[in-house]
């Protein structure tokens, strides 16, 4: 059913886009994911992998490339960091718009400048209306397997869906993981099969100019499948629980955390890692602290997390992207969710990392014990 | 560019070869292009050679709009819309899609204008040829921004009024020489043609799709607005090009050199094919007469 391995995070994933078996794969280094380009390419030499590696002279032609293939019908793969990602941003629209399941695994980085290489969700976190769906993880196994979860659900949806790992902290450390066999995975993920695709014996026109009464009933049509999404990924996910035996949930909630506690964290990515610590030994030390995990970005779990926060008297969340003149990008998003409750939690914006600045357990221990101090209007910056 | 010899096997194609052209076509009546368009007849003639087992690509051009909007399409052959730089790109994976899952006798065919290809798109364009992708790009240049209403782009030549030139003078770069960009890259095929010289056009769109890998065909297209002219004479100045040397029809050799494949039976001078288009006016004579030398 599966094999026991440890592996350095990028492997994982290529692991995960092998047992996808994608047709196509194009690719462009960026650190930190080139090392996932790396093996998808040694996979490809060795046999392993039959996909067509294209090897692309810029991130533009990366996504373009995919975006060729996946409107003929393949399923495709790509990967990107930071300023490649950047890059990409006017085709993540077309992608979307275009209503192609694609899969892209974002390493998240700084974006510049000045030059930074370390850890940062800006760069996926400023393509949040593109129309991609957006998938946080907190490990190598989690990144592996949603992206498996992630073709299912993209193929169903015809929606693209970007999976993210933090660049270095996951890409870059080696983790005890779960390889799941080929057959397995063939029996969750069938072959896909495109509804529509360039083919000359079925002549038709992609991406032709839409006028505005039209234009606007496409989108219509877009934002209700992407409300849709939640439905369809939830049902590939659990899926995936009765198959694989890991259960993925756009919100969670930590174990490590105290559910009845007025104070809860929350925050996205592998950062919950070291928050999970803290929280342990806040609890351990009679401060009692919930701790959410969110793992959807787009769609934004709105139902879902006013039920995890709706008793809450306190909410912090911690960032790791900035929205300069707001704030944290994740905070705000929080805030208009919780906005609808009818007993609104304070909610305090603390960015607790940009750029790779470390984040220890201590870090969040201290912001919690001096909670009363936190503005809920201005953004919270730690003293440097 | 400036070699004259014909080449020996191009110079012998059949009198007949008007009449071998297929009755069929692939692009529809109702399109939205321009009356004397170049581009559309271009398009027109490149699909009845390549056939009905063609995927176009296109990026922001002309044709982007020529080919009509939803629910209506010009081509009866399947079109992928890009976005203004990637046609090269997405065409590549067009093409690795088919060979994924074994698909075989289909042509890949990037269309695109002069900014697609001499600006925005070049980056791409050089990824893909030097990857030997298996497709044909066809660039028709109407030497400036056309769709977005005249703005000059490399491809503009040297003293042609633009909207972004109006005195004509700013402008003083000469045109970029994107057969020369391409060769560097050791492409399949390398040509320059005109639907305004059908015979030779045929002939080398023929031999690109005879051909596999990276091919790339240079085409001049006139735009009667661009290039204030009238439209019932946009074939006969797209010709004059060809005729004073502006516009030399070009093919790569075996050897890697380029060689004129026809050559003119009128010859004229520069100065009668600038002066017959209304964007040459303000250019001085003796710009006119120093382009008249370079040619020679």
């Amino acid at each position: 059913m599966h094999k026991q391995a440890i592996l350095l995070g990028s492997d994982a994933i290529a692991h995960g886009v092998r047992l996808s078996r994608p047709e196509v794969i194009s690719a462009y280094p960026i650190t930190p994911q080139t090392h996932i380009i790396e093996t998808l390419s040694e996979m490809v030499d060795s046999g392993e992998l039959k996909s067509q590696y294209i090897k692309v002279e810029s991130e533009m032609s990366a996504i373009a490339a995919v975006l060729g293939s996946v409107s003929t019908g393949s399923r495709s793969f790509t990967a990107s960091s930071s300023q490649g990602l950047a890059m990409m941003h006017e085709i993540l629209h077309w992608v979307a718009g275009a209503r192609l399941p694609l899969v892209l695994v974002n390493a998240n980085r700084a974006l510049g400048a000045p030059w930074n290489i370390w850890s940062d969700q800006s760069d996926s976190f400023s393509q949040r209306d593109t129309g991609w769906l957006q998938i946080y993880c907190e490990t190598s196994q989690e990144a592996l397997d949603t992206i498996i979860i992630a073709y299912k659900a993209s193929e169903q949806l015809m929606l693209p869906i970007m999976v993210m790992i933090d660049g270095f902290i996951l890409s870059h450390t080696m983790e005890r993981l779960l390889v799941p066999d080929q057959q397995i995975v063939d029996d969750y993920l069938p072959a896909y099969k495109a509804p529509y695709r360039l083919d000359p014996d079925n002549s038709l026109t992609f991406g032709a100019a839409a006028h505005p009464d039209l234009f606007y009933e496409l989108k219509k049509t877009f934002s209700e499948t992407m409300t849709e999404a939640l439905t369809v990924l939830d049902q590939c996910q659990e899926e995936f629980a009765q198959k694989f035996g890991r259960c993925y949930q756009p919100v969670m909630r930590c174990p490590e955390g105290d559910e009845k506690s007025n104070t809860a964290l929350l925050c996205c990515g592998a950062m919950t890692g070291t928050v999970r610590v803290a929280v342990a030994e806040l609890n351990k030390n009679g401060t009692p602290t919930d701790l959410i995990k969110l793992r959807l970005l787009r769609p934004f779990p709105n139902r879902e997390l006013c039920e995890a926060l709706k008793d809450k008297k306190q909410v912090i969340v911690l960032n790791r992207a900035c929205s300069y003149g707001v704030g944290g990008t994740l905070s705000q998003e929080v805030r208009a969710a919780l906005y609808n409750l009818p007993q609104r939690p304070l909610i305090n914006d603390v960015m607790i990392s940009l750029g790779g600045k470390e984040v220890f357990p201590e870090t969040i221990t201290e912001v919690v014990e001096n909670r009363e101090q936190l503005s809920s209007v201005e953004c919270n910056w730690l003293d440097s | 560019m400036n070699n004259t010899n014909i080449s020996p096997t191009e110079n012998s194609f059949s009198k007949n070869t008007a009449w071998q052209i297929t009755k069929a076509e692939y692009m529809e009546s109702g399109h939205m292009a321009c009356p004397g368009c170049g581009a559309a007849l271009s398009m027109r003639h490149t699909l009845k050679i390549l056939g009905p087992q063609t995927i176009v690509v296109m990026p922001a051009c002309c044709w982007a709009i020529i080919a009509g909007g939803q629910p209506t399409t010009a081509l009866s052959v399947p079109l992928l819309h890009t976005p203004f730089a990637v046609a090269a790109a997405a065409a590549s994976g067009v093409r690795r899609s088919l060979t994924a899952q074994g698909k075989t006798g289909v042509e890949v065919l990037a269309w695109a204008g002069d900014g697609g290809t001499f600006d925005i798109g070049l980056q791409g364009i050089s990824g893909a040829a030097e990857r030997h992708e298996d497709i044909i790009y066809i660039c028709y240049d109407n030497e400036a921004y056309m769709n977005t209403g005249i703005q000059q782009s490399s491809a503009t030549p040297h003293g042609a009024w633009t909207t972004t030139t109006p005195g004509g003078k700013e402008f003083q770069y000469a045109k970029k020489d994107i057969m020369a960009i391409i060769k560097a890259h050791n492409p399949s095929y390398l040509a320059s043609a005109t639907i305004a010289y059908p015979e030779d056009f045929y002939l080398k769109l023929k031999k690109a799709k005879a051909a596999s890998g990276f091919r790339f065909i240079h085409l001049l297209a006139a735009c009667p607005s661009g290039w204030k002219i009238d439209s019932q004479d946009a074939l006969k100045i797209t010709r004059m090009a060809v005729d004073s040397g502006v516009f030399p029809l070009l093919e790569m050799d075996d050897n890697g050199l380029l060689r004129q494949t026809l050559k003119p039976e009128n010859s004229i001078p520069v100065k009668d094919y600038l002066k017959a288009q209304g964007r040459f006016k303000k250019m001085p004579d003796l710009e006119i007469e120093a382009w008249q030398k370079e040619i020679g």
